[in-house]
């Protein structure tokens, strides 16, 4: 199982809102899909692949019809894999296997949401039962931030890993928000700030979730035929993995999630390691979130993540592992809840030296992670090994 | 303390012996015959090996706490039930059970040793289990 093929992401956009309340999901796809077109050089007839994980208002696996059919597309592949947020990142290694089996050129990959002005209590709501798993979760009142409060607190058990470590995260993220004219929290804090902030779920404080926010991203994958052709800087994927981890009869570790596996297929496709990596698109639902899919890619040892993060090591520019220079879904971004999408645009940006100018890194090879459900039950992982394509 | 407007469980014919076990006061799990996994939640086929040799069996109803977290707010749900202690309950039987427990919160940590209770809900028939902190 080797990618022979060059596969190469020749078009991202994120879309500037981060509240539409006079726009449409559906509207706010097209914005983003026009935006991504454009920024590739190519036209909406070159199209000829679609994936979306759907429109979060509709709850229906017929959205892509709805999507596909508002778009006016007429694709020869469409993949509507849905694993919460991580799914973005999946579309783009599922997207390579199209172009790879010759099903398609030019794939648009896009996402949307208006979970901010639809009023949606996205982290400490409640939620009427929908799964036949919610039956023995869900019931007791299990929250997304509760969820993740359980991985944090066995991992604090475990490991000896402390609030203050935590706290590292957001403070890296919020350092990088402050250039970022579009983030919706722009303030620099510190640990304190963190530490200080009201607890939400013992032991996350409010600074450790992410924004609530509408918007979107589009990203356009392109096979190396049609890539050859356009005068822009692309994008070459190197590697890419996704897994699943979940509640395993009743032997669910919270301490670990699946990246362990979705970023060790990835790096073994690409032939490289946690090592190479010079930059890192982390989804980071929670400050959690980031700190076991550190440990979990190869960043350090299984319960060292706490020491890792400390003393800036994520902070841009000149932390060894600089991480979500748009300020990440903490600070910034995090369309629909699915910050997926946000990662790879982001590491698009870094390897086209595209970033910010006070936090672009020199980064030959990126890697981006999406974590997508819960911690507390079930979640996808997808990484991605991106690289310059003339590194 | 009433159920409502907590949501109840949906309960299946796979699952109905569960929860109507729990209204008469058992905690139950399944087992499987063939490779020994004891596992939670209840399904039909055993999620290690697919086999349909799988029976309930009673637990005892003790385990500890695996991991908490304590919901602080919380919307669309009784303002008189916060702060909400969910857990994760390591059953002596084996299995990880997602729970509340009702306790003061300063009265959990990983660890703690918690035993079964159960709350009725709206169908009195059946019952939901939750947890609290017992003493050795
Ligand atoms: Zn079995």
């Amino acid at each position: 199982m080797t990618a022979t093929e060059p596969v190469s992401i020749a078009g991202a956009f994120e879309h500037p809102t981060r509240e539409a309340p006079d726009k449409s999901t559906m509207q706010l796809h097209a914005e983003v899909a026009k935006g991504a077109l454009e920024d590739a050089g190519l036209e909406k007839r070159d199209v000829d692949g679609y994936f979306t994980a759907g429109v979060p208002e509709y709850e229906t696996g017929l959205s892509p019809l709805v999507m596909a059919d508002y778009l006016g597309l007429d694709p020869s592949y469409t993949d509507t894999t849905d694993f919460g947020g991580s799914s973005y990142v999946a579309h783009v290694g599922h997207a390579a296997s199209a172009i790879r089996d010759g099903r398609c050129d030019v794939a648009l990959v896009t996402l949307a949401g208006r979970p901010r002005s639809r009023g949606q209590a996205t982290g400490s709501g409640a939620r009427e039962l929908r799964t036949f798993q919610d039956s023995f979760e869900r019931v007791y009142g299990a929250t997304n931030v509760t969820m993740y409060g359980m991985a944090a607190q066995r991992h604090m058990h475990e490991y000896g890993t402390t609030s203050e470590q935590l706290a590292e995260i957001r403070v890296a993220a919020s350092h990088h928000a402050q250039y970022n004219e579009h983030a919706m929290y722009r303030e620099p804090v510190s640990v304190d700030d963190v530490v200080d902030s009201r607890m939400v779920a013992d032991p996350l404080h409010l600074l450790d979730c992410c924004v609530v926010s509408d918007g979107g991203g589009a990203l356009v994958v392109v096979s190396e035929d049609v890539r050859s052709k356009l005068d822009r800087d692309c994008v070459e994927l190197l590697g890419f993995g996704e897994a699943i981890g979940h509640h395993d009869a009743g032997r669910i570790d919270v301490t670990t999630t699946a990246a362990d596996r979705s970023g060790s297929r990835a790096f073994a496709e690409a032939g490289l390691g946690p090592e190479h990596v010079e930059y890192a698109s982390i989804y980071d639902s929670f400050t959690v979130t980031v700190l076991e899919a550190i440990e979990d890619l190869g960043f350090c040892e299984k319960g060292e993540g706490g020491p890792f993060v400390e003393g800036g090591t994520l902070q841009a520019p000149d932390g060894d592992l600089p991480f979500n220079t748009d300020g990440g879904g903490l600070c910034s971004n995090h369309p629909a809840n699915r910050g997926g999408m946000t990662k790879v645009i982001e590491a698009v940006r870094q390897l086209r030296r595209e970033a910010n100018p006070e936090v672009q890194v020199d980064a030959d090879v990126a890697l981006a992670h999406g974590t997508g459900g819960s911690l507390g039950t079930r979640h996808g992982a997808a990484t991605v090994v991106l690289g310059r394509e003339d590194r | 303390m009433t159920w409502e407007p907590r949501p109840v469980p949906d309960v299946t014919p796979e699952t109905e012996p569960y929860w109507t076990a729990a209204g008469d006061g058992e905690l139950l799990v399944r087992k499987c015959h063939d490779c020994g996994l004891v596992y939670h939640y209840p399904r039909s086929l055993c999620p290690d090996c697919f086999s349909e040799a799988v029976e309930w069996c009673e637990t005892s109803g003790h385990g500890e706490i695996y991991s908490y977290s304590v919901a602080r707010t919380m919307s669309g749900w009784p303002d008189e039930d916060l702060p909400l202690v969910l857990a994760y309950v390591e059953l002596e039987a084996g299995p990880r059970i997602m729970s509340i427990v009702d306790a003061d919160p300063s009265a959990v940590e990983i660890g703690t040793h918690v035993a079964v209770r159960f709350v009725d809900a709206a169908d009195s028939t059946i019952a939901v289990p939750v947890f609290v902190p017992v003493t050795d």
